[in-house]
Parts: structure tokens; C-alpha cells; sequence
């Protein structure tokens, strides 16, 4: 968020709080240390890693492949470890 | 659920909950909640008890929902619920209203073991005795984590929390899990399941039939908590996976038939009900997690390990009974 924008006051807030941007503006990517790289060669479009990525970071490309979105991906490793073939490597950001 | 039969459907099926929530690396709930929403079938209005999953996904002015979203307070996610049935079926009745025009609305819960062993059960049964058409997911992390892990009814024997500490007086939390599964089924409601994000095609099937179902469904999905179970993010499915294969967590469907609680094992559960040397000693379950770390360490507490596996076992028999297989 940056410092300028101006954010509504109090009066302008509907009755109870209503959360009014998407949470995709806010990028969580920062958090990681470790990111997921995948090695095409081995993958099998088996879509474990999408399924079981906390942050529904690992999107699916048009030609059917994963591919991790960096903006979001908090680097939890999961999708490393759940991969059954180990096409994916946790590098160092 | 003809449209979903692998996993492939499965990622064809957009993201309800966005991506940019604030749940910890590694934390099941977020898992649970985006398999959950998977298996939505239309108009769907989700209420959420506080809790991490609520406080991650909505911190202002911020949310993480593609779908309508209510937060309720700790104890009351069960008569929300209530309420937004009734008002849809209110609308449809004098054909008034912004839900009036839906032929369907499904109505969806999701709150923690805080908020549905303790706090919010008097809600909830309330809610299943009258009947009220929703599904409750129970994201079951056991322990108050929001608020920095503390002991609740869903909290195993044993297990380290900030109010049930391991020390020289006593080794964790000394009172057992509650039933809370089979007490949901005692209630006579239409469907009950256990479910676990490391299963997730079975898990999305109980919440899509717990949504299909007319009155109340209650789906208890076991939710790894890195931070409050103290294990590294990556373990999280590894974790989930042995809670089923050492019969700690069973996976099973109730269903309310002809005046009848019929008890159902589910796939990876039958698996062991057939080779029971399948079933892995509890110990494998428990050393990957440091809220059990004083089971092991400075010195190895055989008693307690073996009073754990001796409960699992119990546990596992009664419903191997209640699913016809003893
Ligand atoms: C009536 C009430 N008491 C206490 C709190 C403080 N509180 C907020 S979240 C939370 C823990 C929730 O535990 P649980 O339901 O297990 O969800 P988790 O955070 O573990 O996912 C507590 C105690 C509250 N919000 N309302
Ligand atoms: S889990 Fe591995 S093999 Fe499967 S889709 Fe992901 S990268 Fe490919
Ligand atoms: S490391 Fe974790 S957050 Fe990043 S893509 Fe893999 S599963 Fe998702
Ligand atoms: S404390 Fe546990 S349940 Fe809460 S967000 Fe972190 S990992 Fe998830
Ligand atoms: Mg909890």
C-alpha cells in the first residue's frame, strides 16, 4: 500500500468492515527464502503441486504445464516434497 | 460430481480463494479452504468463525474471497448459517429479495477446533437439530493457533500447547481428543465425513456430497499447523497423510438413512481395514512434531507412547465396529 493513497474515514466505511480490494494486491512473494523451480524434462502434469500449494501459487499454463507464480509463493516447500517424479528444487531466492 | 473425476478437473476449476492471504508458509487450512471451494456448485455464501484461516484471508482492506463472505463471531458460525438459510428460503417463499432469483443458494461454514469443539458447539447443534440445509467444515489445526496455540477440546493427549505445557509436572495436554466427528453424526443429520488435505480427491467429494445433501452436513477436514504442531512448512501433506495411515485420523462417511447411522470407511482407510499391517505405529506420526518432542527427548517416554498408541487403536477398532468390519 502506498503511503499516499488516501484511505476512506470512518464515515465513508460501511456499518461493519467490508474488505473492498482483492487480496492479490498484496503480494506475499517477499516472504520466501527458498523458491520452487521446475525442471520441464521430468514433470508429468500430474498437478500434485497445484493442488496441494497453500497459496494457489503454482498456476497452469496453456500448454498444461505448472508454473510457480513468484509474486505470491511464500516458498513453504510443499510442493517440492509432495512432487513425484522431483521435478521441483527449492533454490534460494 | 461427474465434472471433477482427477485431479487435472480439479485444476481446471478456478480459485475462489485468491492468492495474497497472510496463512503461515506451509499452514493446511489454506489447502483445505481452496480444495473446499473446488467443489462449490453454484450460488455459495461462506460464513467464517474468528480464527487463522478468517484473520489471514480477510485483514483489512483486503479479502481473499471470491465468493460472499461473512465473518461471525467466535461462537455463532452455526446460527449465521442458520439465518442465511432461512432468509433464502424466506425470499424465495414471497419472491422478494437480492437471493430471491437463485434456484439455489449453498450455504458453507468454515471454523476451527476452538470454534467448534468449544466455543461455537452449542450453535452448532442448535443448528443441526433444526435442521437448517448447510455444510459445516471443521478446519481442525487442534489448538487455539490465532491467538498463539493454546489447548482446546480437539488438542491430543500429550501434545506441548502454551496452556497444556511438557515439563517436569506434566507431559502436555492430559485429556484426550473428542469425538467431535461421531458426535456431529449422534445428532441424526443427513452426512458426516472425517477428510484430510492429503487426500484431496476424496475430500473434495465429501464436501461436494455435504453440499448436495438436504439439512445438515459436518465435514472434519485434520488441518497441520506448522507453527503450532512445530514442524518445518514442508511437511505439512507427509503429516496429514501418516495422521491416516496410522489410524490416528481415519477417514469415514456417516451417512442418516432409513433410521439408520450407516458408517462408511473411506478408501485410504479401507486399504488398512483390509492389510492391517498397512497401519503405521503412531511413533512415526508423532517424532515429526515437536509439540510431541518430549516423548522422545532427553528421555524416551515408552509409557506415554505406548498409552497414545493403545488410544489410536482403541479408536480405530470402534470405528472399524461402526463400519461393519469387526
Ligand atoms: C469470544 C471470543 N473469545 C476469544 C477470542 C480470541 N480469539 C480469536 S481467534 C482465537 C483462536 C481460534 O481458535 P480456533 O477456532 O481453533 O481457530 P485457529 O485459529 O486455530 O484456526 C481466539 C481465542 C475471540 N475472537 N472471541
Ligand atoms: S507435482 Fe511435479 S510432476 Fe506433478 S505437475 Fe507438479 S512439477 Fe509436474
Ligand atoms: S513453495 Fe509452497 S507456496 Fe511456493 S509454490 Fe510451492 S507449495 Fe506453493
Ligand atoms: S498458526 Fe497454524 S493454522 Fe494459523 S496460519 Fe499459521 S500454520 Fe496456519
Ligand atoms: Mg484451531
Amino acid at each position: 500500500m502506498s503511503s499516499e493513497e488516501k484511505l476512506p474515514g470512518w464515515r465513508e466505511i460501511p456499518i461493519a468492515g467490508v474488505p473492498y480490494k482483492p487480496s492479490t494486491e498484496y503480494k506475499t512473494g517477499d516472504w520466501k527464502v527458498y523458491k520452487p523451480v521446475i525442471n520441464y524434462e521430468k514433470c508429468t502434469k500430474c498437478m500434485f503441486c497445484h493442488t496441494y500449494c497453500p497459496d494457489g501459487a503454482i498456476k497452469i499454463r496453456e500448454d498444461g504445464f505448472p508454473e510457480p507464480d513468484y509474486d505470491f509463493c511464500k516458498g513453504c516447500g510443499i510442493c517440492a516434497e509432495e512432487c513425484p517424479v522431483k521435478a521441483i528444487e527449492m533454490v534460494k531466492d | 460430481m461427474s465434472e471433477i473425476r482427477t485431479l487435472k478437473d480439479l485444476a481446471q476449476k478456478p480459485d475462489l480463494l485468491m492468492s495474497g492471504h497472510r496463512l503461515c508458509a506451509g499452514c493446511a487450512a489454506g489447502i483445505i479452504a481452496r480444495l473446499a471451494l473446488k467443489a462449490t456448485r453454484g450460488p455459495t455464501i461462506v460464513t467464517n468463525a474468528t480464527g487463522c484461516l478468517e484473520v489471514a484471508t480477510t485483514i483489512f482492506p483486503y479479502s481473499s474471497w471470491k465468493v460472499p463472505w461473512i465473518h461471525n463471531a467466535f461462537e455463532n458460525a452455526a446460527a449465521t448459517a442458520s439465518g442465511i438459510e432461512a432468509a433464502f428460503r424466506a425470499m424465495k417463499r414471497i419472491n422478494k429479495g437480492p437471493l430471491a432469483k437463485y434456484e439455489h443458494v449453498d450455504v458453507m461454514v468454515f471454523a476451527g477446533d476452538g470454534g467448534t469443539y468449544d466455543i461455537g458447539f452449542q450453535s452448532l447443534s442448535g443448528a443441526f437439530e433444526r435442521g437448517h440445509d448447510f455444510l459445516y467444515i471443521l478446519y481442525d489445526n487442534e489448538a487455539y493457533m490465532n491467538t498463539g496455540i493454546q489447548r482446546s477440546g480437539s488438542t491430543p493427549r500429550c501434545a506441548w500447547t502454551t496452556t497444556s505445557p511438557a515439563g517436569t509436572v506434566i507431559p502436555g495436554k492430559r485429556e484426550w481428543k473428542k469425538p467431535i466427528a461421531r458426535i456431529a453424526a449422534e445428532h441424526e443429520i443427513p452426512y458426516v465425513a472425517t477428510a484430510s488435505p492429503a487426500y484431496p480427491m476424496d475430500l473434495v467429494k465429501k464436501v461436494r456430497k455435504g453440499l448436495e445433501v438436504e439439512g445438515p452436513a459436518f465435514v472434519h477436514v485434520l488441518s497441520p499447523c506448522t507453527r503450532g504442531w512445530r514442524y518445518p512448512p514442508e511437511k505439512t501433506i507427509k503429516i496429514a497423510k501418516l495422521a491416516v495411515e496410522t489410524c490416528f485420523f481415519p477417514l469415514w462417511e456417516a451417512e442418516f438413512k432409513n433410521g439408520e447411522i450407516v458408517y462408511t470407511l473411506s478408501a485410504p482407510s479401507e486399504r488398512i481395514a483390509r492389510k492391517p499391517e498397512l497401519k503405521k505405529p503412531i511413533e512415526e506420526y508423532l517424532k515429526l512434531q515437536g509439540r510431541f518432542s518430549h516423548l522422545f527427548r532427553p528421555k524416551r517416554r515408552e509409557d506415554l507412547i505406548n498409552e497414545i498408541q493403545q488410544w489410536v487403536d482403541r479408536e480405530w477398532k470402534l470405528i472399524l465396529k461402526r463400519c461393519g468390519k469387526l
